[in-house]
């Protein structure tokens, strides 16, 4: 990674200057890419979700060295809360109240006014994003503080049974109370707002979004939404790991004991990784639900934790640009192949000789064997210049002060 | 005797059916280095482990500095005072030797998640004062220019120091070391002592547990000496030498 570096710390004017073109390339890829029509977009939106989900997941697994196999759980918390809370999914719990406790539906229906019980509950963004946030991180916290006395393979297991207990809540608490619609899943959730303009564009309107006298397709607003959001999640990772606590999350990572021994209160330091990792999820699953209009069970299943997981692992663990070069190719690569790869081989052979889903999962299995083979700290692990010998070192920094 | 910085009493630990220490305590004055020898087994590892609170012990008293304190999690023991070093070495080794230290701090410091993304005035300037009380324990022990290096690509007598400083940035009463010498030469040992002198004269109480003998008699201003968990003999390390129970001991007397 020559041309681009994100070295803050020891070549600022290079990462700065990375930084400003990347962004100007990302401003300007949607409009390009939106020529060739907005499916393409819609995957990059797709790419920026899971880039926030992959580098909330890099705080527990990345700096803290906590294996979370459940993560997943995280993102369909802050999908199903939106769900709640942003759609008519509350009446329909209310219906379902009634039977068993009509005292408590009064005290919703007072509390809330008579509309509740017709229109349900719709939350503005500006509640939505923060209460996603800060249930996902109780959340974290409630998985968390059982497994504290776990490591690796042993933490690995239980993080995988939250996952699916949650997925499992998800597709069975319809009944009694109807919180979650059960495997139909909510539909109808709003789509976002801000400022009094829909990301799906008004009734009519053809999914374009007016601001100004300026308009785009939705989309292209979503793809600024999570770009502004990705932007956020990278800086607050990486404000975060260049930090007293970072420090403390790394030092467990690599021993706890000595951890322990210098003083870090292992329990509340490991609480708050699982938390902060967990609230990016969260945020995460807002998006999504409001993005597509629907959640269901299904979205959040096992799979979807080891994708997320080999994003991290697969970009290179503990290190953020690493980690958001595998969620921008481990999310958007096989997208782009069920594009391009059926049109490819209709103009080749005149028909479709292999299918690009199993090309899909045929590629993807043998990217993840060659590159763990070859590059076991992921494709662009964290930079050591201090490994390298002195004397290379000396030759860098004479380049460096020529620049 | 002057001010006294650690006084354990009654200390009795048993794994299952081992006795690992019986009625074991220590009363170390302010200042001193304080040996603590054995033969392999005594249970030297074992009552360190118990007084920074990687253990529970079954019964003791324990008191530093004056105040009673409780070894009940090696965290809080780093903020009451006493800080250690492993008897195998236990770096964070893939940060830098700094930033080893920088997680010595921790402890001393407060700043938390907000401080972390808001990097408000008082944040930085704790970062910056974290990172420079680091450097300047880096240069104390003597491998200041080393700060940027991996601390796993160290030298093995680097390391050592390393932890040694990691321990120091706790700001420690009592510096407790599980045998610092193992695996060093003769002129690491040389330079080892002298490194162990100058925090003394800083100001700060060492335990030292040690099997090189020779190292510890020159060294130590007194010596407790530990076999299958019992206290056999206490004293100045001249009293120590001739000590027909502490020969025994290690000779293999009269059993």
């Amino acid at each position: 990674m020559a041309l681009l570096t994100f070295d803050t710390a020891h070549k600022p004017r290079q990462a700065y200057t990375s930084m400003a073109v990347l962004l100007a390339v990302m401003l300007v890829f949607p409009f390009v890419a939106a020529q060739f029509g907005n499916s393409w977009v819609r995957i990059l939106d797709m790419a920026l979700l899971y880039i926030m989900l992959a580098l909330g997941l890099n705080i527990v697994v990345g700096f803290a060295g906590l294996l979370d196999l459940g993560y997943i759980a995280f993102f369909a918390v802050g999908a199903y809360l939106t769900g709640l809370f942003a759609s008519p999914q509350f009446a329909a719990l209310l219906e379902s109240v009634v039977n068993y406790h009509p005292e408590l539906q009064d005290a919703i229906v007072r509390t809330f006014g008579e509309d509740v019980r017709t229109n349900g509950i719709h939350l503005s963004v500006w509640a939505i994003v923060p209460l996603a946030a800060l249930v996902a991180a109780l959340f974290g916290a409630l998985l968390g503080a059982p497994t504290l006395k776990l490591r690796g393979d042993y933490l690995a297991i239980v993080t995988l049974g939250f996952g699916e207990i949650i997925r499992i809540f998800m597709n069975n608490l319809n009944d009694p109370i109807n919180f979650t619609n059960g495997p139909q899943g909510i539909n109808l959730i709003d789509p976002i707002r801000i400022f009094g303009v829909s990301l799906a564009g008004e009734a009519g309107s053809r999914a374009t979004v007016y601001i100004g006298g300026f308009g785009m397709p939705s989309v292209n607003a979503y793809y600024f939404l999570f770009l502004l959001l990705c932007m956020v999640s990278i800086f607050v990772t990486s404000r975060l790991q260049h930090s007293r606590l970072g420090r403390a999350w790394v030092a467990i990572r690599e021993d706890e004991i000595a951890a322990k021994a210098m003083g870090i209160n292992t329990r509340n330091v490991k609480l708050l990784a699982f938390s902060m990792g967990a609230s990016f999820g969260g945020v995460a699953g807002a998006m999504f639900a409001a993005f597509q209009g629907f959640v269901s069970p299904e979205s959040f299943a096992l799979t979807e934790s080891i994708a997320v997981l080999a994003m991290v692992v697969l970009g290179g663990i503990g290190h953020i640009p690493g980690v958001v070069m595998g969620g921008v190719l481990l999310a958007a690569l096989p997208e782009v192949l069920r594009h391009v790869v059926e049109p490819a081989q209709q103009a080749l052979f005149g028909k479709v000789v292999i299918e690009a889903e199993v090309l899909r999962q045929l590629l993807y299995g043998l990217a993840m064997v060659l590159i763990m083979l070859n590059r076991p700290a992921g494709l662009w692990p964290s930079p050591r210049k201090e490994d390298r010998p002195a004397a290379a070192l000396a030759k860098d920094e004479k380049e460096e002060s020529k620049a | 005797m002057s001010e006294i910085i650690l006084n354990i009493v009654g200390v009795n630990k048993r794994f299952g059916g081992l006795q690992a220490l019986t009625d074991v305590g220590v009363k170390i004055a302010k200042g001193q280095i304080y040996g603590l020898i054995g033969p392999n087994g005594a249970g030297k590892t074992t009552f360190f482990n118990v007084i920074t609170g990687l253990y529970q012990p079954d019964t003791g008293t324990f008191e530093l500095d004056g105040k009673p304190y409780s070894p009940s999690a090696p965290h809080a023991v780093a903020k009451a005072g006493i800080a250690r070093t492993f008897q195998n070495i236990r770096l964070f080794g893939e940060m830098s030797a700094l930033e080893n230290v920088m997680v010595g701090r921790h402890v001393r410091t407060r700043q938390g998640v907000f401080g972390a993304i808001f990097r408000h005035k008082a944040a930085r300037q704790e970062e910056a004062a974290i990172r420079a009380r680091a450097q300047e324990l880096l240069d104390f022990v003597g491998i200041g220019q080393y700060a940027e290096r991996t601390a796993r690509f160290l030298s093995y007598g680097d390391q050592r120091r390393l932890e040694i400083a990691r321990a120091l940035a706790t700001e420690p009463k009592l510096l407790a070391l599980d045998e610092p010498a193992a695996g060093m030469n003769a002129t690491e040992k040389v330079a080892l002592r002298e490194l162990l002198v100058k925090i003394q004269r800083a100001g700060i109480t060492i335990l030292l547990i040690e099997h090189d003998v020779k190292l510890m008699m020159g060294l130590c201003d007194r010596i407790s000496v530990l076999e299958y968990g019992k206290l056999i003999a206490e004293g100045l390390p001249a009293e120590i030498q001739k000590n027909q129970a502490v020969i025994d001991a290690y000779l293999g007397g009269a059993h």
